[in-house]
């Protein structure tokens, strides 16, 4: 390729990033170009920013579409495409030295030629009026970046146009006419000086593939599973979830109720369950703190909930739209009391169904709550995936009204607690009463020293059982060496991809990710032996003594002085740079 | 029709549901407080409507009243302080065969679980809620309540207390519950008759019971108790219209000792019924699919 003209590092991958204001519906192309490269059996990941408030702002929109495995978002985008001269001066900096900037030569008057940066000025706001009619004003202005973005990239335009169709579809006739407009005419702008490009092709298996976002795949892994009721109060970035199962639930027969606040939608919630149903609530960190209380209840009186906190930053209001991992403890420990209770964390959109899934099935079987633990990155991310099986992974709802024999507890000291719900007969006559008070076999309260033991022992020998079932992770790459580098939750792309480019600094790494929080799976130890250095990567603050709160469970669990912490708690997601260095410093002994 | 609802189970006739079978532990209420003549009537008002065993729930938070489901041989669950309304709601919601019935005390309904209440009523959830109102915190032991009048001496208004109490009727009938009666633990045959017609309502019913603590508020109804030189005055229906709620409010103006009966009482949808007619149309409008196809074709449209 000619010096001069865009030459991407490889056409199996490229970044775009869109940058404009938030009302422009860069957040809807992008969400296009998700489900095209789904759809063309590309991996893609996507990225985007959301101003906190309602009147809207500054937003971006970040595509990462690749033939090969794609783990992140993209540190550096190699196309930049700008709205606004504000969108032009704040993220040039995100264009890799030799990309290419197109912009709105309307709107960005300044241009700064540096690092070999191809621009190239295109109306879009002029020519999409000129396309669509005066009366529009610069609305579809968006379409014509697509269109524009179609051509430059050899995008698929037929399957990209039924795309976009079905999505207008269900609006006015006139609003996917004008869409059309202004993608024609931006597929047909002569971009002058610009190579096109084409993808390979993708390399994804058989069968069908969705792309989505993690609150979709945390929905419909719920509704799998078999939940058909629960509660919930709004908050971001937890409202999708709340307003999908609101208005799905019902044609499954169920409901899903809007509570006047968190912790009257997590007595909801232990209401069905107590009811015999799965069911679930979620929010966000500050719900999270609200429904403490009754999650405590929910251990002791061994009542089956899933609870999903989609971690923003905090503390407090905090940050409404960022992402951050500093609800992991609060998760563990948050409630008054020992109160056991088991947490997992998605590491990407694909599996945020499979853990709901998880989730049910755990719940159910040691009665007790189940918090999922996602994040602001994964509920909004966009991700390319095979579609679920559901002849493999449907859960039918039921529940067991029947008749209880003569020697049914509610709390076996002896055995895993299986609630009685209403409509069950008992054949002694006696029914069960469920308990927050401390309490014997039967439920009936019960202040004896030895029995808040015995009780205390039941209770946690759930942890223990749940521990010995869950499954060793694997290690990707080197299977021992000089470092291994533990993740949990989102950053499980971001790390790999990592791992696999440290070798290339000539050290032998590997990564670990968690996806059972508490209880720990048993034999980790095993594996974290065989490494010099164990550096666990999380988006939360190393604390008073130097670590953030999943290197402090591990230290604190396994006494290995070699786990060490690599944090940050700028909101934002990890890029494989910051992770990169981090180790880096780590193995230079600066860590 | 839901799958997941568990259709009326066929059950064979039971014996006769009796004061017996509904007992369970002796109650650790002090000797002489208000509450056991408020379970004996519960006993006997279930008697009286004989709901199968199985199907009723009894539900309270916390407090001396709120101990009530242990002493009720039925399916119970005793929560936490103030929130016994909300997992009521989970309960009646997703379990339309089953009767729920909550208890609780002032502080627990009025005070920690107000704005539960606010909230239940007005969505008209269909459950059965006792309050059972002793102007004081019994089980912390004597702490001023939202429904203590001025001057009462507790422990935590050692000088007397300084707040205005509220006053139950107007918040409840404010609040949008559809049946709102009032009634008192000295007087079990109003109690029953009160107890009865809010079980039968069909909707959110509350009932303000009025229940003395003698170990920590002693006397606190005597001016509506006639062994102690009291009046009790009942409300008359032929002159109140329990569908008027003007002439509610006019009603709850002075509660001290004030009448008692069914203040109010209106027919309005319940949120159950609400939620089951969404659902019934939505299952009409997408036909017979199975519940595994409805999911799938949600899968498919994001391909
Ligand atoms: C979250 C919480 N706060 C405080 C308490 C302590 N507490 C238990 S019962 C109660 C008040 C009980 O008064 P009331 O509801 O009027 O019931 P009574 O005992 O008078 O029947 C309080 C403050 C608690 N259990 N939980
Ligand atoms: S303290 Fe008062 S309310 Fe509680 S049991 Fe004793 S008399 Fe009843
Ligand atoms: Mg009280």
């Amino acid at each position: 390729m000619s010096p001069g003209l865009y030459a991407p590092h490889s056409l199996r991958n490229a970044v775009i990033r869109f940058a404009g204001n938030s009302q422009d519906g860069i957040q809807s192309i992008g969400g296009f170009l998700a489900r095209l490269a789904g759809r063309t059996a590309q991996e893609v990941m996507t990225y985007m920013t959301i101003p906190s408030t309602i009147s809207g702002g500054p937003s971006i929109f970040q595509v990462h579409i690749g033939s090969g495995e794609v783990l992140h978002a993209g540190d550096e985008a190699d196309v930049l495409v700008a709205f606004y001269q504000h969108s032009y001066d704040s993220h040039l900096g995100a264009l890799r030295d030799g990309g290419v900037c197109l912009y709105d030569s309307g709107e960005v008057k300044e241009v700064r030629h540096e690092r070999g940066i191809k621009h190239i000025g295109i109306p879009f706001t002029a020519a999409t009026v000129e396309a669509v009619g005066g009366s529009t004003r610069d609305r579809g202005k968006n379409m014509f970046v697509l269109g524009l973005v179609c051509a430059v990239f050899n995008l698929d335009k037929e399957k990209l146009i039924g795309i976009v169709s079905r999505q207008f579809g269900k609006k006015d006739e006139s609003v996917l006419r004008n869409a059309m407009l202004a993608f024609d005419a931006g597929f047909a702008y002569e971009v002058g000086d610009l190579e096109r490009f084409a993808f390979e092709h993708g390399e994804a298996g058989d069968g069908h593939r969705i792309s989505t976002d993690g609150n979709q795949m945390l929905t419909a892994g719920l509704i799998a599973a078999g939940v058909r009721y629960g509660a919930a109060y709004p908050i971001t970035p937890w409202s999708s979830i709340m307003e999908s199962l609101r208005a799905e639930l019902p044609k499954y027969g169920g409901i899903y109720v809007q509570a006047e606040d968190e912790l009257a939608a997590v007595s909801m919630t232990l209401g069905a369950a107590f009811a015999g149903h799965l069911a679930v609530t979620g929010s966000a960190g500050p719900g999270l703190s609200l429904k403490m209380e009754a999650l405590s209840y929910a251990s002791m009186a061994e009542l089956p909930i899933i609870v999903i906190n989609v971690q923003r930053g905090g503390p407090s209001t905090g940050l409404p739209t960022s992402v951050e991992q500093s609800d992991l403890m609060q998760a563990i420990y948050g409630s008054h009391g020992d109160c056991p209770r088991i947490v997992l964390a998605p590491q990407d959109v694909e599996d945020c169904f499979y853990i709901a899934l998880e989730a049910g099935r755990l719940a159910r079987k040691y009665s007790c709550p189940v918090i999922i633990l996602s994040d602001q990155a994964l509920s909004s991310r966009i991700e390319a995936f095979a579609e679920p099986d559901l002849d493999v992974h449907w859960v039918e709802p039921h529940i067991d009204l029947s008749t209880r024999r003569e020697d049914y507890r509610p709390y076996p000291l002896d055995r895993t607690t299986q609630h009685a719900p209403p409509g069950s007969r008992m054949s002694s006559g006696k029914y069960p009463v469920i308990s927050g008070l401390e309490h014997d076999e039967w439920g009936h309260p019960s202040g004896s020293p030895k029995m808040h033991s015995q009780m205390t022992g039941k209770r946690r020998q759930k942890l223990i059982d749940a521990a010995a079932e869950f499954p060793l992770p694997k290690v990707h790459g080197h299977q021992e060496g000089d470092v291994l580098i533990v993740g949990w939750g989102s950053t499980y792309g971001p790390i790999k991809e990592s791992a696999d480019r440290l070798p290339a600094e000539g050290f032998k790494v590997g990564a670990l990710h968690l996806r059972h929080l508490h209880p720990l799976p048993n034999g980790l130890e095993t594996i974290f032996n065989r490494y010099e250095h164990i550096v666990v990567v999380e988006m939360n603050d190393y604390g008073a003594y130097g670590y953030g709160q999943m290197a402090t469970l591990l230290r604190a669990r396994y006494c290995n002085p070699a786990i060490k912490s690599l944090c940050k708690t700028d909101g934002l997601a990890f890029r494989i740079r910051e992770i990169v260095t981090g180790v880096e410093k780590h193995l230079a002994g600066a860590g | 029709m839901s799958t997941v609802l568990p259709s009326a189970t066929v059950t064979e006739p039971e014996d006769r549901l009796t004061k017996k079978a509904l007992t369970a532990d002796h109650p650790t209420w002090c000797p002489g407080c208000g509450d056991f003549a408020v379970l004996n009537i519960f006993y006997r008002v279930l008697e009286k409507l004989q709901y199968p065993h199985e199907k009723i729930v009894c539900v309270a938070g916390i407090g001396c009243s709120s101990r009530f489901p242990y002493f009720m041989n039925t399916h119970g669950i005793h929560f936490i302080h103030g929130r016994a309304l909300p997992l009521a709601t989970g309960i009646s919601l997703s379990r339309p065969d089953v009767h729920v019935f909550v208890f609780g005390g002032d502080g627990d309904g009025f005070s920690i679980g107000g704005n539960h209440l606010n909230h239940a009523a007005r969505k008209n959830v269909k459950l059965t809620y006792v309050i059972m109102d002793n102007f004081v915190y019994g089980l912390t032991k004597k702490q001023t309540s939202p429904t203590s009048p001025i001057g009462f001496k507790s422990k935590t208004d050692p000088t007397g207390s300084v707040d205005r109490p509220i006053n139950p009727m107007k918040q409840l009938l404010a609040s949008g519950a559809t049946f709102i009666a009032r009634t008192h633990a000295a007087q079990v045959k109003h109690m029953e008759q009160v107890f009865e017609r809010a079980i039968l309502h069909d909707g959110f019913s509350v009932v303000e019971c009025l229940s003395e603590c003698v170990m920590f508020y002693a006397g606190a109804f005597d001016d509506s108790t006639p062994r102690k030189g009291g009046t009790f005055e009942t409300v008359d229906e032929t002159q109140h219209d329990v569908t008027d709620e003007g002439a509610a409010f006019k009603l709850a103006e002075n509660l001290a000792p004030g009448k008692f009966g069914v203040y109010y009482q209106v027919q309005r949808p319940t949120k159950n019924d609400l939620e089951q007619k969404w659902i019934t149309e939505t299952q009409a409008k997408i036909g017979g699919a199975s519940q595994k196809d409805l999911l799938r074709k949600r899968l498919e449209a994001m391909r």
